[in-house]
């Protein structure tokens, strides 16, 4: 699946005011890659998300999206960029004051002219696909917080979008069920030929899915190494790489 | 050094200057301990032990920890094994006085900006809504306008009915003495169609729907509600501010109207019961001395009270933090920014309405 860049990252500096969290960071991820952010808690893998996406601004450097800068797009085309992406934020963020259905349905009725009767199809099809058929009509306080990940997965494919990115999608749920999720992100990366970027330390989704990734180091502040993690996992030429994706032990 | 006794937090933790002293007085290189006589012992003894390593660190004394029992020995080399991390420690205490009054004045003009880039949007969103070019759920606003207006009469009746109450006690006392209760009817009017009305009107809602704006979107912060509007480039300003200032903008005109009526009905009940007037002479007079344009001018305050109560409640909520007890101070701060901007405009209303002659 060796594709062109979906996603660029140039020389990005991440800070919050004065505090640099990351610097130096560059690096590609190819479109139908499973791409895993990872590293310790506290290094800044989350606000590399929250960069990727747009909700933080860079402290220099950029972030493309294809050949086109995301960082330096101006508002309007901003949004229509990000009508490409769909995130699953960690704890699912589903808007609570809306039933299942509806918080599919929003975007769709937001950004196509589909009717009420069509959205309404479609926003059973997404629920069905992530196994949720029948619970159009919950809230998502009434549902588990393994069902609100995949009722949050739902509403992040809405738009079909070409790039989908993960915050922790394994954090709080059971072996079974982030089995269950790691298995439905592969399918949807074979079928909907998506593009994945997750962000994780969950070792054992990172070695069974992830086809590529960047390993972000919170004593040095940048990236020291990427690649396939299992090859990581035994040749990476840093020691705190190795010993993180075994656990400890070298 | 030879540990005894039995050590318990309760007791508290001995201090290490006699060790201090030893040390000073004479040349030791190892410090190492005898426990025979050692009882139970819990983190005091381990406290008293850091502190005593850490001493002897500095004047570089080896400790020498084999006389130690086992597990008070792991549980030293645990609390010694990973060294302080360079400025993770808070040092914001130790700054100098001018220091943190600077960093106030930063903070609050960074605050001031940010309430007025809040402002500016929302014009801007009340701009496109006046255009019909706003998104927003047609059911959200229905839902706020029944939270907001319907659900408020209750408390509405029943402090703005009190209030004409207190109002006509008040004045009776004072007309009392030239025989002139008739005119508690037009105090009362006047007073509450006036000004009272809207004014208590208003605090209870920024009371009742600035907090729960503040909090509702606090907690939509706290949850990744709104970051997950802004990635479907879902504006949070259109799609969660603009239904909140519509409904309260909407409402409020009608809970002042109500307001107005509970508090010439409170008026009436003391004028009937207390000072024996008749129902229809109370409100014949509270008609008479109540022009249109008093309601009109009440209303038109309640209106504004209502676009500064949602705004406060929306604008705290989305300055709010990403922890639960910032939740909680933006509702605080929304109810005291809602109070205060309707205090100052009520003012102003009273000195521009007199000047105008209103």
């Amino acid at each position: 699946m060796e594709g062109r860049a979906a996603i660029t990252v140039r020389d990005l500096t991440m800070a919050y005011g004065d505090f640099v969290l990351q610097r130096d960071l560059n690096f590609s991820i190819r479109t139908g890659d499973i791409f895993v952010i990872m590293g310790g808690s506290g290094c800044g893998k989350s606000t590399l998300l929250r960069h990727l996406i747009g909700l933080n601004e860079p402290f220099e450097g950029e972030i493309l999206y294809g050949e086109e800068s995301f960082t330096r797009a101006a508002p309007a085309r901003r949004m229509e960029m990000l009508r490409r992406i769909g995130v699953l934020y960690q704890s699912g963020a589903l808007w609570s004051s809306m039933t299942l259905a509806e918080n599919v349905a929003l975007p769709l009725g937001e950004f196509t002219d589909l009717g009420a009767d069509e959205i309404r199809e479609v926003a059973a099809l997404k629920l069905a696909l992530v196994g949720l058929a029948g619970f159009e009509d919950y809230y998502p306080p009434d549902i588990s917080g393994g069902m609100q990940k995949r009722a949050g997965l739902a509403r992040a494919m809405a738009l079909d979008p070409d790039i989908l990115f993960f915050d922790e999608p394994s954090a709080g749920l059971d072996p079974i069920s982030a089995r269950l999720l790691d298995d439905l992100i592969i399918e949807l990366r074979d079928s909907l030929g998506a593009t994945i970027v997750i962000v994780t330390h969950e070792l054992a989704s990172i070695f069974a899915i992830g086809t590529n990734s960047v390993f972000l180091d919170s004593e040095s502040r940048t990236m020291i190494d990427m690649g396939v993690p299992t090859e990581l996992r035994d040749h990476s030429e840093h020691e705190r790489v190795r010993r993180f994706l075994r656990r400890g032990e070298l | 050094m030879r540990l005894s006794g039995s050590w318990s937090l309760a007791g508290g933790i001995p201090s290490t200057g006699e060790l201090e002293r030893e040390l000073a007085g004479t040349v030791v290189s190892r410090i190492a301990f005898d426990t025979g006589g050692l009882g139970e012992w819990d983190t005091s003894i381990l406290a008293f032990l850091t502190s005593a390593s850490r001493l002897a660190r500095e004047r570089h004394v080896t400790i020498d920890p084999a006389g130690l029992p086992q597990g008070l020995r792991r549980l030293l080399a645990l609390a010694e094994a990973v060294p302080e991390k360079d400025g993770a420690r808070s040092t914001v205490s130790d700054d100098p006085f001018i220091d943190r009054i600077g960093e106030l004045v930063i903070e609050t003009h960074q605050l001031f900006r940010s309430d007025l880039h809040f402002l500016g949007q929302l014009a801007l969103t009340l701009g496109r809504f006046l255009r019909g070019r706003a998104r927003f759920r047609g059911s959200d606003l229905a839902l706020l306008v029944q939270q907001s207006g319907f659900e408020a009469l209750p408390i509405v009746t029943l402090v703005t009915f009190l209030l004409g109450l207190i109002l006509a006690f008040v004045g009776a006392i004072q007309l009392q003495t030239f025989g002139a209760t008739i005119y508690v009817a037009d105090l009362v009017g006047v007073a509450m169609v006036r000004d009272m009305g809207a004014l208590i009107t208003g605090i209870i809602m920024a009371g009742r729907s600035g907090a729960a704006f503040a909090a509702q979107l606090g907690s939509m912060k706290v949850t990744q509600e709104i970051d997950a509007l802004e990635t479907m480039s879902i504006s949070s300003m259109e799609f969660l501010v603009l239904p909140r200032v519509v409904a309260l903008c909407l409402m409020m005109p009608l809970l002042t109207l109500y307001g107005d009526a509970m508090g010439i009905l409170g008026g009436a009940f003391v004028g009937v019961t207390m000072l024996d007037l008749s129902p229809v002479e109370y409100l014949l007079q509270t008609a008479d001395a109540v022009g249109f344009s008093h309601v009109v001018g009440g209303v038109f305050k309640g209106s504004v009270y209502g676009v500064l109560v949602a705004t406060a409640g929306c604008l705290r909520g989305v300055q709010s933090g990403k922890s639960s007890s910032s939740v909680g101070d933006a509702a605080t701060s929304a109810v005291v920014t809602g109070i205060v901007a309707i205090i100052v405009a009520c003012g102003v209303f009273a000195f521009v309405f007199y000047a105008l002659g209103l």
